[in-house]
């Protein structure tokens, strides 16, 4: 599902504390790449003619997958490209992302799908998989050949961006899904509620005078998606998810035994509406920014396993499009070059999420969810490594991003950690 | 590489100290009341033959207006002519604005002309502090949109202390839209800072929440010293929004007519009015209104807020949000 390069390279990483949560590896060991791949863990390894990299003090971790990301290719390469996305992925800790398909054009068409793919394997510097439309155009009314994209290589669909309305088509698709054994992931919008919203239906809306964009807007549309999955038995990926209500009807869901997993965004994790009293457009983003209340709901959620994924939903914008007043401004902010280090700064050093979470929801999360190999630090596996500093601390610039846009809701912000090295699928893609 | 430990202390670069008027919430009481009382003794020079005082003379105040305005930029315009300030009102009709120039580049290309003050008015929440953020000069908001409307307040309040001899304890019922509305948002806040009380009445789906209390029911507006009539904007009555049935019918439950105004109270309106729709004309024209007396204060108002930028102290400080 996953289009890029395999490297071969040949490296050990000396003395960093190797932390896989999900296998159950915390421990100071030398890591040794063969050809790309772990061939053995263990203490003062030899080097041979490898190269070494030194990572005392360093944590070295299964690398992340991100699930949820614009790379604005086709259509749009001023603002990104297979290239620039990648490459900010990589310098942010990713072996993989999934890129969606609201381009243009949409990518609801098997060969639209086979060029992007094949424009991947050249430029991608990590891996990239390719989401299709689960309508044609993503209209929300006729079903995408979704057997077709899914042998051309779809890592799933979705109509992000422009959520499928009807009930009814979004009924069939789940239906006819069973023939792809994709994931079906999905942006819960129900637009009548939110038309006009600007801002979280709440006091700091209501002071600004920005348009609301209400709670319910999301819940609604994530309620009628699980019952729908609930009763086609098939299974539903809620993307970035940002009310309290949301949570609540996930969880409901997932009890009674619908398959039902979820995403969350740095962003909604970190920030509340508070945020937006400033007006810097940086800070809009759909789903917008909420409580405090529905902030906690989302960790929480996160912390039992509710909430598997951490997405960014990197969405780059070009400075003429952001560069506005906050109402004229579209929705979205970049993420993937800062998604762990603020993480790191608001949320595992303040000691409200254990690093080992964040880690989990950041790679074998996305993973499973999406049914792509779990990277992990074990013999035999192929090198999906990133190596963290914790104790770096460094200032968000706008002229430092690998990104081809600088929407960043961290702009000027001092962050704790940093990714020093990340390696993926056995190549090294990203050092400091 | 291990540099001093700072977590989600620091935010955007630091402000460059300039002094702008972009939100009644950059407020404090202080500010409010020397802004007033700068308003009176401008007054006093209104009464004179020659009505022009020296006090700018040198300076450059340039309006610019993508919104209508009759009110607003006129009195910007002619206070600032009081003052003896070179100035100029640019509206978005007529300008590179018609030809598709952006903000930003109107911004930059009228900070070229080093003005001291700029006066904007824009249909989008924010433009203001994206103006603050671009130009040298200090920046007055006329209305961004839904957000603020902060001269408009001031002088309303300035009106009711006229009328009252005092804002302290004033009870003001503000009727009508105040959820699409920059001038309600802004007097809801003055108001708090002066110890008034405000409550919003009007269609439910009309009312913000958490600004002040509502109410839908129009015998609110009983117990209120001041009656304050929100435009009815009629764009809100397209397209089958619904936030009410129909103008006939906001009319019959909530407009004011002389039969709802009780002996004693006084009713003001921003304008520009809709005569037989939120406010009848019998009470638009009766003694009862303050709605001329705020157009005069709207004057003296704001050659005191351009006064009080260009000469005394800090009038707001640019205020940034923690993380997390």
């Amino acid at each position: 599902m996953l289009a890029g390069r395999i490297g071969t390279e040949n490296i050990v990483v000396r003395g960093a504390r190797v932390l896989d949560p999900v296998g159950g590896v915390d421990t100071t060991l030398d890591v040794r790449i063969d050809n790309g791949v772990i061939a053995q863990l263990g203490e003062n390894l030899d080097t041979n003619e490898h190269r070494v990299i030194e990572a005392a003090g360093l944590t070295l971790a299964p690398a992340f997958i991100d699930p949820h990301v614009h790379l604005r290719t086709p259509g749009r390469e001023d603002e990104e490209t297979i290239e620039s996305g990648t490459a900010a992925a990589a310098a942010g800790g990713y072996c993989a992302i999934l890129a969606v398909p609201n381009t243009d054009p949409v990518i609801d068409d098997a060969d639209v799908l086979r060029g992007l793919r094949a424009r991947a394997e050249d430029e991608a510097c990590i891996p990239v998989g390719f989401l299709a439309a689960i309508t044609k155009g993503q209209d929300g009314a006729e079903l995408t050949e979704m057997a077709a994209l899914a042998a051309a290589g779809a890592a799933g669909f979705t109509d992000d961006g422009r959520p499928v309305a009807s009930a009814g088509v979004m009924r069939r698709a789940l239906q006819y899904n069973a023939v792809t054994g994709r994931m079906i992931a999905v942006h819960c919008e129900e637009a009548s509620l939110t038309r006009g919203g600007q801002a979280h239906a709440g006091v700091v809306a209501a002071e600004l005078g920005l348009g609301g964009w209400p709670s319910l807007g999301e819940s609604l549309m994530v309620a009628r998606d699980l019952d729908l999955a609930g009763e086609t038995q098939q299974a539903v990926h809620l993307m970035h998810l940002s009310a309290r209500e949301s949570v609540d009807h996930l969880r409901r869901a997932q009890s009674s035994g619908t398959q039902a997993t979820a995403e969350a965004t740095p962003h909604h994790l970190c920030l509340t509406e508070e945020a937006i009293r400033t007006l810097d457009a940086n800070m809009k983003m759909n789903p917008p920014l909420r409580s405090e209340d529905d902030r906690a709901a989302l960790i929480d959620a996160l912390r039992d396993g509710t909430i598997a994924a951490i997405a960014t939903d990197h969405a780059p914008h070009s400075p003429e499009e952001k560069d506005v007043p906050f109402e004229a401004a579209p929705f979205g902010v970049t993420g993937l070059e800062t998604s762990f280090a603020s993480l790191y700064t608001y949320l595992i050093e303040p000691g409200v999420l254990s690093l080992e979470t964040v880690l989990a929801r950041m790679s074998a999360g996305p993973a499973a969810i999406f049914g792509l190999d779990r990277p992990r630090i074990a013999v035999g596996a192929p090198a999906n490594l990133t190596l963290i500093d914790p104790e770096a601390s460094w200032r968000v610039k706008a002229d430092r991003f690998h990104s081809r846009s600088q929407n960043s809701w961290l702009l000027g912000k001092r962050l704790r950690s940093r990714i020093r090295l990340t390696i993926a699928a056995g190549k090294v893609v990203h050092e400091l | 590489m291990t540099d001093l430990r700072v977590v989600g202390g620091d935010l955007l670069p630091p402000a460059n100290g300039k002094r702008n008027l972009l939100s009644i919430s950059d407020l404090s009481q202080a500010d409010v009341e020397r802004l007033l009382a700068t308003a009176r003794s401008f007054a006093h020079s209104q009464e004179r033959d020659n009505k022009k005082l020296p006090t700018l003379r040198g300076k450059l105040i340039l309006n610019v207006f993508y919104e209508s305005s009759t009110r607003t930029s006129s009195s910007f315009e002619l206070a600032a002519k009081r003052l003896s300030a070179d100035t100029m009102t640019l509206k978005a009709v007529g300008s590179s604005v018609d030809k598709g120039e952006s903000l930003k580049d109107t911004a930059l290309t009228l900070s070229a002309y080093d003005p001291d003050v700029i006066v904007i008015r824009h249909p989008e929440v924010g433009a203001a502090e994206y103006v603050a953020r671009l130009t040298e000069a200090r920046v007055v908001n006329a209305g961004d949109g839904k957000h603020q409307h902060p001269t408009q307040a001031l002088l309303d309040l300035y009106t009711m202390r006229e009328a009252f001899g005092r804002l302290d304890g004033l009870q003001v019922a503000i009727v009508g839209d105040s959820m699409h509305s920059r001038v309600a948002r802004s007097l809801v806040q003055a108001l708090r800072l002066v110890g008034a009380d405000a409550i919003l009445v009007g269609p439910p789906a009309l009312l913000p929440e958490g600004l002040a209390p509502t109410s839908y029911d129009i015998a609110a507006i009983g117990d209120a010293d001041v009656v304050y009539v929100l435009r009815m904007q009629r764009e809100r009555m397209l397209e089958g929004a619904n936030f009410v049935p129909s103008l006939r019918e906001y009319t019959a439950q909530w407009g004011i007519t002389p039969e709802r105004v009780r002996e004693g109270q006084r009713v003001m309106h921003p304008g520009p009015m809709n005569r037989g729709v939120e406010i009848d004309a019998r009470v638009a024209d009766s003694d009862a209104a303050l709605i001329v007396d705020q157009v005069r204060c709207g004057l003296i108002v704001r050659m005191a807020v351009l006064y009080d930028l260009l000469t005394t102290g800090p009038v707001a400080v640019e205020t940034t949000v923690e993380v997390a």
